[in-house]
């Protein structure tokens, strides 16, 4: 066996290792974002349970990067042929794999604590003032912005990668 | 980085819509008669109790067990416990020396059981006392016994009353329990040298009563108070105090109203923090405050004073 054929076995692990850091990385994110919101929206249900509509919004906004890098990392998984198919990839391929899936892993991780801390302040906003809703949801929205310009590139280049000749 | 609790930061926002505004208080002030001031109070929920007395301890008692609900250790706010203990030790150093009875002479709301303290007098054994308390206690045991000056015990106990608060500010991660203990024990220093211009006290006064913080310089205090007030105004002119000099030169009540709106102020910032214990501080002051409103106020209906002065004295809200 030569030292390419050698390298090339690492292709699959190498790309099974960025469809994993995507999942773990924004369901780490998301999981520690969606639980500090929880806190935030008990709280605020305690004093009046009418509002768990409006909370229930704001604590799941930062649990969708969860859902993004799962997306990229069963995206990832079928195109390697761990999920059926052809598993022949090679070294190069393999690494491209591992670093289309690391935007969704990084920014997703981040943009999901940062997004529960946007959540919590808006759930802290429509304890005081009920009727602002509509601003409250918008603001940690914004942050969304970025998990899905995340999302998008991780999505091109996974969908893309298998067309290279390499 | 401080802990963060959004549960209770969340919470306490959502409490913070119940709490007395300047425009209840405004409609508590215009109540013909003290009872139907009582009746307005009764009104805005404030309905624990048959007399003012009843319906103030509920109230405080309430505050109590919201922080208790709230905090997961209680030690996080054992300085605002701290004055009700020092309270509770002089009066227990009191009652033990001269022998005379206890009854309803401690506070609620220390975080040591008076019986404790007096058992511990009595036996002179302080192994039951938290270190911060045992060492005061004894030595004001000891100053009683030797001088029988009753005010001079209160000055030993105050001054650890403070020291002790300073030390609890500095040892808690809130930012706003830190600021608050800070001007907490320099406002009691500006008041024992305002006290002592008015009453004509020495300097082994000052020395005896005055407690270290971070913003005052205590020897300079100490000299400018033995100067008069125009020592105390020029000193204070290059501290962050200088905007207590009107309030000192006006009087011990002016005073009180100047700090009290000054932990008002301190608190706002809190209204727009959503994750650390900061919240649940600010809201516990401004129960204490709006309670001290509502006393100033029934006591005022009760002895037929003037609104205008009443509305002189009332402090700024919270909300």
């Amino acid at each position: 066996m030569t030292f390419t054929d050698l390298l090339n076995t690492l292709g699959v692990p190498m790309a099974l290792l960025g469809a994993v850091l995507a999942a773990l990385m924004a369901g780490i994110g998301s999981a520690i974002g969606v639980g500090m919101a929880g806190e935030a929206a008990a709280g605020a249900l305690t004093e009046d349970p009418s509002k768990f509509g409006k909370v229930l919004i704001l604590q799941l906004l930062p649990g969708t990067q969860g859902i993004y890098g799962l997306l990229i990392a069963f995206l990832t998984l079928s195109n390697i042929g761990i999920l059926g198919g052809s598993a022949d990839i090679s070294f190069a391929k393999g690494m491209l794999y591992f670093f289309a899936c690391v935007p969704m892993g990084f920014v997703g991780l981040w943009s999901a604590k940062r997004q529960a801390r946007a959540s919590v302040a808006s759930i802290n906003l429509i304890s005081r003032k009920p009727d602002q809703f509509g601003k409250s949801i918008i603001l940690p929205a914004m942050v969304e912005t970025y998990a899905v310009l995340a999302l998008l590139v991780s999505l091109l280049a996974v969908a893309n990668i298998g067309k290279l000749p390499l | 980085m401080p802990e963060l609790y959004p549960y209770a930061a969340a919470r306490i926002h959502a409490r913070e819509l119940s709490l007395l505004s300047r425009q209840n208080l405004d409609q508590l002030l215009a109540a013909k008669t003290y009872d139907e001031c009582l009746h307005s109070l009764r009104g805005l929920g404030w309905d624990e109790g048959d007399t003012a007395e009843e319906i103030l301890a509920a109230e405080t008692e309430r505050t109590w067990k919201l922080m208790g609900e709230l905090l997961p250790e209680p030690e996080l706010f054992q300085l605002f416990r701290l004055p009700a203990d020092f309270n509770n030790a002089k009066a227990a150093v009191k009652a033990v020396v001269t022998n005379v009875q206890t009854h309803r002479v401690f506070l609620p709301g220390g975080s040591i059981q008076p019986e404790t303290m007096v058992k511990a007098l009595k036996d002179n054994d302080f192994s039951s006392i938290p270190a911060w308390m045992a060492k005061p206690l004894q030595e004001a045991q000891q100053l009683l016994l030797k001088t029988r000056d009753g005010q001079l015990c209160d000055v030993l106990l105050d001054k650890a009353a403070l020291d002790a608060i300073l030390q609890a500010g500095k040892s808690s991660e809130c930012a706003l329990l830190k600021e608050y203990a800070e001007l907490f024990v320099a406002a009691a220093d500006l008041k024992i040298a305002q006290r002592a211009i008015l009453t004509g006290r020495p300097a082994p006064f000052l020395k005896e009563a005055l407690a270290e913080c971070d913003t005052l310089n205590l020897p300079r205090l100490e000299a400018a108070a033995l100067e008069g007030m125009n020592g105390l105004e020029s000193y204070l002119s290059l501290t962050v105090y200088a905007d207590a000099i009107p309030a000192l030169k006006a009087g011990a009540s002016a005073f009180d109203k100047w700090r009290d709106d000054r932990i008002m102020t301190l608190i706002q910032g809190e209204k727009a923090n959503p994750f650390t214990l900061g919240p649940v501080a600010a809201y516990f002051l401004a129960r204490q405050n709006e309670i001290a409103m509502v006393r100033i106020i029934l006591s005022a209906k009760r002895n037929g004073l003037d609104v205008e002065d009443v509305q002189e004295r009332l402090r700024m809200m919270y909300v």
